[in-house]
């Protein structure tokens, strides 16, 4: 096995563990996107070289032990409280590069009064949202992003808009806040797409470390076991049926030149 | 020829990097690991482009990608 780890002659290894994630392997089930979501927070902490002052605070759900496996200085907090506890640390270290990586049911359930407060007052720190619709480590619960019509262990059913609600969209009220520097939705999907989303965790960090403001990225994962498909056919159900109900691109950048078409608002500002 | 290497202990054999290569070269090994995962690898006919796409799809980080220049588009002394 390490003859064949070795690059021969002519060959370079163009794909290899990034540093900042450790070799430890995952708890995750087959197919889970936390994986990529992890590796792409670690292989845009190296190159950005900003791994050493890091502060990544965890949250509860499946990535409740991501501590283990992203290799900054953590801190783990209480379930949904991630971007509270991140103000914290941001606000008592403002040297450091404070970011929270929380799941659907964490940010946009029992968290979403922390997560949008601290996003409207502006902290500047990093939230890496992995939406995946379902509470993954409890058993697939309905989450506030499940879609209508899916099945879930508590809307065995499928969800209905006139019992349970619609799914909420993160990305979309994130943009509406004015203390939100960046607000992006990526999907894990694709090489395509993972390569977009790479460039939005990119983004995000920098709008950090800038000091510009709160930056999101919103990630469509896959969760096949309590989807009950295969990981193939989950990538295809996030093609087919979510990226529909949540579309993806860009919501809020204020470092873009062009000022978004929604933002009416912004353009007589400026005139 | 460009080559692809599975960490076989790290493999989860979810058959990620085999629905996206666009070579087409990558198989279930009728092999399981020490956590009963079946194993990808690359089939010994298959001619790898080293996209490195299985690695950037894989989950667990379990592919290495070694990438050879084609012979046309190596630059010239």
């Amino acid at each position: 096995m390490s003859e064949l780890l070795k690059a021969r002659a002519g060959e370079k290894l163009i794909f290899d563990h990034p540093s900042v994630l450790s070799e430890a392997v995952t708890h995750y089930c087959p197919g889970c996107h936390h994986g990529i979501a992890h590796r792409l927070v670690a292989e845009v902490l190296e190159e950005l070289e900003l791994a050493s002052r890091a502060i990544m605070v965890a949250s509860v759900g499946c990535s409740v032990i991501s501590y283990d496996y992203i290799s900054v200085d953590s801190v783990e907090s209480p379930h949904g409280r991630a971007c509270a506890v991140a103000t914290g640390v941001k606000r008592a270290r403002p040297d450091t590069i404070v970011f929270t990586y929380q799941g659907d049911g964490d940010m946009g359930a029992i968290g979403l009064a922390e997560s949008l407060h601290a996003a409207a007052r502006g902290e500047h720190i990093t939230a890496v949202f992995v939406n995946n619709t379902v509470y993954g480590m409890t058993g697939g619960q309905m989450a506030p992003t499940t879609l209508l019509g899916q099945k879930t262990t508590t809307t065995p059913m499928g969800r209905r808009m006139e019992l349970e609600g619609g799914p909420v969209h993160m990305a979309e009220m994130m943009s509406q806040l004015a203390g939100v520097a960046y607000a992006e939705r990526c999907s894990l999907d694709s090489v395509r797409h993972i390569r977009a989303a790479q460039d939005a965790i990119r983004k995000a960090f920098s709008i950090q470390a800038k000091g510009l403001g709160f930056s999101f990225v919103e990630l469509l994962s896959g969760c096949p076991t309590n989807w009950h498909m295969d990981p193939v056919r989950a990538n295809t159900r996030i093609r087919e049926e979510m990226i529909p109900v949540f579309p993806l691109g860009v919501y809020k950048d204020i470092t873009a030149q062009a000022v978004p078409v929604i933002a009416d608002k912004v353009v007589e500002g400026r005139s | 020829m460009s080559r692809v290497v599975f960490l076989e202990d790290r493999c989860k054999g979810c058959l990620l990097c085999v629905a996206v290569c666009p070579s087409q070269i990558l198989r279930p090994s009728g092999r399981s690991n020490r956590n009963g995962y079946e194993m990808v690898e690359m089939s010994p006919e298959g001619k790898c482009i080293g996209c490195a796409s299985c690695a950037f799809m894989c989950p667990d980080v379990a592919i290495r990608v070694f990438r050879t220049s084609p012979a046309g588009k190596r630059r010239k002394a």
